[in-house]
């Protein structure tokens, strides 16, 4: 065997002969017919890792051998190999492989995915191939001359392999070889996926020694200093290490400082470090190579000529070593100077390389001739955390789950880090501006960064939403969207939703209670407690379910809040939106006014210090009714009452003059005049939740839950009881527009306990209360059959007439009603309350914001599904 | 619901109010009950003496077999709600119940009494809860018909005056009419007034509105609105029944139909397709508004009211003027001419009037027609006959659902977009979405956006100052706030605008719709390209920071 990019070795090869074979590379076999490529391929490869160009001509005519089929089979080839490229997998092409030009196309596939390729010789005695050939049935009449063409041509080719683009060529010399060979797998150099942390990913440095130094003394790194106290080394006690994102050189103070520093930590196995620019031109100078000496290398190429030649060479070494990225923690974290897109993570190219150094420019410049940059990571929808620096940004800021750590420590802001997987910054201001940028920063003084802040961008893609999805919802599965019922969900949500930067949830549906059979009831507590006594649930909270809109509130604390948090700065600071996320108020200044006022209550009450947090979401009922609709209450409700009471008034009138006549129709009078009671009955039930509004006058907010604030998904976290203490503070801080919800806390084996709260239940409803919401006290709660419903509502009598139709407590109306299944609804309901959840999960663990939306979205897709509306 | 008849003899006269029994078929002294599809009919007399006397038709409807007895995709909407006016106001359920209850005497048979069925009687006909909106409206109807119309509106909630009246009236009619025909009038114009109808409307309709309107229907002033409405705007059901109301009452039938001002349909063929239609809710609207037909919209969507911008009472009237929407569609197309746009994208093509106007022109090679409504875009196909287009224009064509407020990969490398009367349709703070959509994500070559000019809608007299032309717009902008905007997104966008007026300019409110026309100062290709070159260079000697 010879590998043509090492010396030679000798033609008698032990019993073993190793292959080196990067992981994922396209793995070319050359070789003439009856050389043995398919034999080799099967021995060594997995069969769904081989292409082969007869079976591709076997499955496009149906005959191995049919050469017309050639350009076909090759197209089907070459789409295989592709997909499976991408994909990330090992291919083989089985083909001859002969002719530089089929050679060609192979590389030239490779390298549109990025990966190695590789070639495999095998170069067999012409003999031997023809002597294969003719025991094969199927080839036993290719002439002879033909193997002998294939051979010339693939001799002639073999010299050039490597400049043909092969990054590593093996020839297998004789029978002996091929057989001896074995594939040594090589793991790609980026790949430290065994490597899990936790890690301290640092921006770039550009030769600020003090800077790193006091960054390293604050992540709790041990500096290591040699005889004239030079630092050469910093250890974490707990094991952490460093990941440099390049750029350690050049600009500052002391570049030879910063790589004496990183590089024995590199070299002690407490560092890593991937190639920034800066490094990569540095090693062209050290070289003498032709190049710009500008942006900062005359200062290092100064610095380290007051070095030693044995430094310089060190420092040559290094930076030539240094990769593009690296793929850290299972996959789960990359790494690279300027970022990486996904396609490219884990791939080999000069292209990953350049993107991984310089990122993506739109060609253009800017009126500083530095070059505009593509915002790649607008559209980066990949799982992996990309940490990356090169571009000089004031604050730290999320960007679909990437973020740039360079924070211009050199041009006097701050040198940064980022602490995975705690997601945790800490920066260290810069001791003096360094070097004058030339373009100049916002600000000289970095803004005090108080954390990470989010900057998604606010318009998301449309393959973010449509078609069928599968969302991963942590506290239930998996769950489905159907293509139909996104489509529906896209118009009303493009239509009519706040930003979506805002729209962080969408509010569950909920299941009524069992149907009850109790005379007179539809629905009623003893199902409701039956319920949840029958899932093992013993303490229930039953909440005074409030008949208004149902509104969810989202509020940052102040303009810096809503931008750091939510990434806006349009100058809002919250929204108030309904289920379906329409704004619930169409003027600015009516919106900003709630939220002045909810803001007010939450100054008040505390809230804001106490949960650590800068930013609120509360699950809220928006009162009266009539507030927002109007519309439905004119032409429908009010509407419906009008020609109940018109129409029944003159029938019993008329029956009443027809009684006097003498005429038998006593008992369709009596009807009318049940039927005329319950149209009264009906027009008291939806007119208790009427009141006139003007502005803010009027108007009453009910908080039920706090679901979220920073860091934390109060939802999952807390207690019912939690959340509605805490509305109580909102309420005691302005009890003129919150409103209290009255609650009883219900012991399932303490009858009385039923009793009292049935009572409470029954008095509320009477005066025309909607009924109550009954929750696990617990809050989300797993029963034997999975997670229980999170609340099941229970709706007075008065207020199921707005449901059902004025008459509907006509018993022969009531027994047909009582026919309704719940099965669908309760299903709906858990699914969409574990979106819900998971779409807060998302927002408060910092995750892109089209994850976020992905959730919330789908929970109006869900809403589209055909379920009973009056459940 | 409730309807009674009142005969009132006069002095004198040679019958007693009685008779009306004989007339009805029905017993005065007797209780009757007919049972209906959604209920059962009740007939009795609260009044009988020589003098006076009342036949009361009693119609109680079954309200949960009215909902429980429709299938999950009923077309009837009004049906499917359990808090219903069904059983309360006179609907096309209580036509259709007189209808049965009263068969005979509507054809004015009358073997006891023929000569009194053949005669006009002072008659008082009541209905307590008749779906009217505007009084006017009734008595546009019947009082051609020789009715005295009382119409009292009756108020929708004691309890909240300020919530004015309902959509209810209280409807006494007086007149000397044979029976026969004043139930032939209820029966057509009860079931016309509701507008809902409460069954699938079948084509056997028309023969039973001929049948019932007989005499009168085809010289009613409003014989065309009767029969739209009667058919639930089953449109070309309309036009038999106008034909065939023409034949009947001898009149030409050119007379009836040019009456009706509802949207045609489409011609077949799109290649000889000279045919206009008449502004449609475009873009990123759903309502349905084909041939003047609405389905009845969910309760808790507010029906959209839209202008008709060819306002009729503009202008002088005795020249037909070009309708705005079809000189909105030729400035979109000249525009596009201009830039040579061949591969077009029609952002919120609605129904896809403009996409049938593309598709006649040959220099538009490829057409795609994109709303967020899957269902604007079946109607869209529908009316475009996409299936039976030749197979040339319909590979030219692609419907597909988008919204402009998402990004999409599929929209970029086009020549031309227009957003015709769609920006207005998007609430003001998501229109940056739909600007980086459009302008940066798939940044065509051109891009032709119109929208209304605010200015100029004092011109329109049915419309009241302060309103938008269209319910679900959600802004209208002066000529200045346009520039203002299409300004600002040009330079933002690297794009060129100019500006030009379509429709009657009025001298000084300016064009009744405004047009923009961007232009790419880089073509994405370009820009790519630079990319490249940049690319290369960047191997000699990298771009740093």
């Amino acid at each position: 065997m010879s590998d043509l990019t090492a010396p030679e070795l000798p033609p008698t090869a032990p019993a073993a002969l190793p292959l080196a074979v990067p992981e994922l590379s396209l793995v070319v076999l050359i070789g003439t017919s009856g050389s043995g490529k398919s034999t080799f391929a099967r021995k060594h490869f997995r069969s769904t890792a081989i292409v082969s160009s007869d079976a591709c001509r076997g499955i496009v005519a149906d005959d191995e051998n049919d050469q017309s089929a050639t350009p076909e089979a090759f197209a089907l080839l070459h789409h295989i190999a592709g997909v499976r490229l991408r994909r990330g997998l090992l291919t083989v092409v089985d083909a001859t492989n002969a002719q530089a030009k089929a050679r060609e196309a192979l590389v030239k596939l490779a390298r549109e995915h990025d990966v190695l390729p590789i070639a495999v010789v095998l170069d067999i005695p012409e003999r031997v191939c023809v002597d294969r050939n003719a025991q094969r049935a199927d080839r036993a009449d290719l002439p002879a001359r033909v193997i002998s063409r294939q051979r010339r041509e693939l001799r002639n080719g073999l010299r050039n392999l490597a400049r043909e683009g092969f990054r590593k060529v093996h020839v297998l010399k004789s029978v002996e070889e091929v057989d001896a060979a074995v594939i040594a797998y090589e793991k790609a150099y980026n790949d430290k996926r065994e490597l899990t942390g936790p890690f301290d990913v640092i921006g770039d440095v550009h030769g600020c020694r003090a800077e790193l130094e006091t960054l390293l003394t604050a992540l709790g790194y041990v500096l290591t200093r040699d005889a004239q106290g030079r630092p050469v080394d910093a250890a974490h006690p707990e094991g952490r290490t460093v990941v440099f994102v390049g750029d350690l050189v050049d600009r500052g103070p002391d570049t030879p400082g910063v790589l004496r520093l990183a590089m024995g930590m590199v070299e002690a196995g407490n560092a890593l470090c991937v190639t920034g620019n800066h490094e990569n031109k540095l090693v062209r100078a050290l070289d003498g190579r032709n190049v710009k000496v500008a942006h900062g290398l005359a200062e290092s190429l100064a610095q380290l000529g007051a070095e030693d030649e044995d430094f310089r060479k060190r420092v040559r070494a290094f930076c030539d070593g240094l990769i593009s990225h690296y793929v850290l923690d299972d996959g789960k974290l990359v790494v690279a100077h300027a970022g990486l897109k996904e396609e490219f993570h884990g791939r080999a190219s000069g292209r990953v390389r350049s993107f991984a150094m310089y990122g993506e420019t739109t060609g253009e410049t800017d009126e500083f001739g530095l070059p505009v940059r593509y915002p790649w990571a607008d559209d980066y929808r990949g799982k992996a955390t990309v940490l990356y620096g090169h571009t000089p940004v004031l604050n730290l800021e999320w960007v679909n789950n990437t973020l740039c750590l360079d924070t211009g420590a050199v041009f006097g802001g701050r040198l940064s880090a980022l602490r995975y997987p705690e997601r945790e910054p800490v920066s260290v201001p810069a001791e003096q501006v360094w070097y004058e940028p030339v373009r100049p920063l916002e600000a000289t003084t970095f803004a005090a960064a108080s954390g990470v802040v989010r900057r998604d961008p606010g318009v998301l893609d449309l393959d973010d939403v449509l078609g069928r999805r599968i969302v991963e919802a942590r506290h239930l599965g998996r769950v489905t969207v159907q293509e139909e019922n996104a489509a529906a969900a896209l118009e009303v949500m493009s239509r009519f939703a706040v930003d979506p930067r805002w729209l962080v949830y969408l509010p569950p549906t909920m299941a009524p209670c069992g149907t009850s059979v109790l005379p007179g009831f539809l629905e009623h507590p003893a199902e409701a407690f039956a319920a949840y006594r029958d899932e093992g649930v013993r303490e229930l909270l039953c909440e005074e379910k409030h008949m208004g809109s149902r509104a969810v509130v989202v509020i940052a604390r102040d303009a810096d809040a809503a931008r750091n948090r939510f990434g806006v700065e349009d100058g809002t600071t919250g929204a108030v939106y309904t289920r379906t996320g329409r704004p619930f108020f169409d003027r600015p200044e009516q919106i900003e006014a709630v939220l002045a006022r909810v803001r007010a209550a939450v100054d008040a009450a505390g809230v804001w210090s106490e949960l650590d947090t800068d930013w609120l979401l509360l699950d809220c009922e928006l009162l009266p009714w009539s507030a927002k609709a109007m519309g439905l209450l004119r032409d429908q409700y009010a509407a419906v009452g009008a020609a109940a009471r018109a129409s029944l008034t003159a029938a019993t009138a008329a029956l009443g003059a027809a009684t006097a006549r003498g005429l038998d129709v006593a008992e369709l009078a009596a009807r009318q005049e049940r039927r005329l009671t319950d149209a009264v009955a009906f027009t008291t039930a939806y007119g208790r939740y009427c009141w006139p509004v003007d502005g803010l006058q009027g108007l009453r907010l009910a908080p039920f839950q706090v679901l979220a604030s920073q860091g934390t998904n109060h939802a999952v976290a807390k207690g019912n009881d939690w959340h509605i203490e805490l509305a109580d503070r909102l309420v005691a801080a302005d009890p003129e527009f919150f409103t209290r919800t009255e609650r009883r806390i219900v012991d399932l084996a303490d009858e009385a306990s039923v009793a009292e709260a049935t009572a409470w239940w029954q008095a509320m409803t009477a005066t025309g209360g909607e009924g109550m919401v009954v929750k696990p006290l617990h809050g989300f709660t797993a029963g034997p059959r999975g997670p229980v419903q999170p609340g099941v509502k229970c709706r007075g009598p008065e207020y199921l007439r707005i449901i059902y139709g004025p008459e509907y407590l006509e018993p022969e109306n009531l027994e047909r009603l009582r026919r309704r299944s719940l099965g669908r609804k309760r299903s709906l309901a858990s699914r969409e309350y574990a979106l819900g959840l998971e779409s807060v999960e998302r927002f408060v663990a910092g995750e892109p914001l089209w994850r976020v939306h992905e959730a919330a979205f789908a929970v109006l897709a869900l809403e589209s599904e055909p379920v009973d509306p009056r459940l | 619901m409730l309807l009674t008849i009142t005969a009132t003899p006069p002095d004198g006269a040679d019958w007693p109010a009685t008779d009306l029994g004989f007339l009805l078929h029905k017993n005065p002294d007797r209780v009757q009950v007919f049972s209906q599809t959604f209920g059962q009919a009740h007939v009795f007399y609260p009044v009988a003496s020589q003098q006076e006397c009342t036949a009361a038709l009693l119609l109680e409807v079954d309200p949960i077999a009215l909902v429980r007895g429709r299938g999950r995709n009923s077309p009837d909407f009004a049906l499917s709600q359990y808090v219903n006016d069904r059983p309360y106001a006179a609907s096309s359920l209580l036509a259709s119940a007189l209808g049965h209850v009263f068969r005979t005497a509507l054809r004015g048979r009358c073997d006891l009494r023929p000569e009194l069925a053949a005669t006009a009687l002072p008659l008082r006909i009541e209905v307590p809860t008749l779906i009217c909106r505007e009084p006017e409206l009734a008595a546009e109807l019947f009082e051609p018909l020789g009715w005295t119309v009382t119409a009292e509106p009756v108020a929708l909630d004691p309890a909240f005056p300020e919530w004015g009246a309902s959509r209810y009236t209280k409807l006494t009619l007086t007149g000397t009419l044979r029976l026969s025909d004043a139930l032939s009038h209820l029966f057509v114009l009860l079931a016309a007034l509701d507008g809902a109808k409460h069954y699938w409307v079948a084509s056997d309709e028309v023969d039973k509105l001929v049948r019932v309107g007989e005499g009168w229907l085809g010289t009613h002033p409003q014989r065309a609105m009767i029969a739209r409405r009667y058919l639930a705007r089953r449109q070309p059901l309309v036009r038999e029944a106008l034909a065939r109301l023409a034949e009947v009452d001898e009149v030409e039938p050119e007379t009836l139909d040019n009456a009706v001002g509802f949207e045609e349909e489409p011609a077949a063929d799109i290649a000889c397709s000279t045919q206009d239609t008449p502004h449609p809710p475009r873009g990123l609207t759903h309502q349905e508004k084909v041939g003047g037909q609405s389905e009845p919209a969910p309760a808790s969507a507010a029906t959209p009211t839209e202008v008709n911008e060819s306002d009729p009472k503009l202008g002088q009237a005795s020249e037909r003027k070009q309708s705005l929407a079809t000189a909105r569609r030729e400035a979109v197309v000249e525009a596009l001419h201009e830039v040579e746009a061949a591969r077009v994208l029609d952002l919120g093509c609605g129904e896809g009037a403009l996409l049938r106007d593309l598709l006649k022109d040959k220099a538009f090679s490829e057409v795609v027609g994109i709303d967020v409504s899957a269902r604007a875009l079946q109607i869209a196909a529908r009316k475009l006959r996409l299936d039976r287009l030749p197979e040339r224009v319909q590979a030219r064509l692609t419907l597909r659902q988008g919204a402009l407020t998402y990004t999409d990969a599929q929209l970029a490398g086009y020549d031309a977009a227009v957003l015709m009367e769609v920006i207005e349709h998007v609430d003001p703070h998501r229109l940056s979405a739909l600007e980086h959509a459009v302008f940066r994500a798939a940044h065509p070559r051109a891009v032709v956006v119109t929208t209304p000019n605010a200015e100029y809608n004092v011109r329109y007299e049915t419309l009241d100052a302060g309103r938008f032309r269209h319910s679900d717009h959600r802004f209208e902008w002066t000529r200045a706030e346009f520039r203002g905007w299409a300004e600002r997104v040009a330079a933002a966008h690297g794009y060129d605008v100019r500006f030009q007026p379509v429709g009657e300019v009025d001298p000084e409110l300016g064009p009744a719709t405004q047009l923009a026309l961007f232009t790419a100062t880089k073509t994405k290709t370009e820009t790519e390209t630079e990319t490249e070159n940049k690319n290369k260079n960047k191997k000699e000697e990298p771009a740093d920071v």
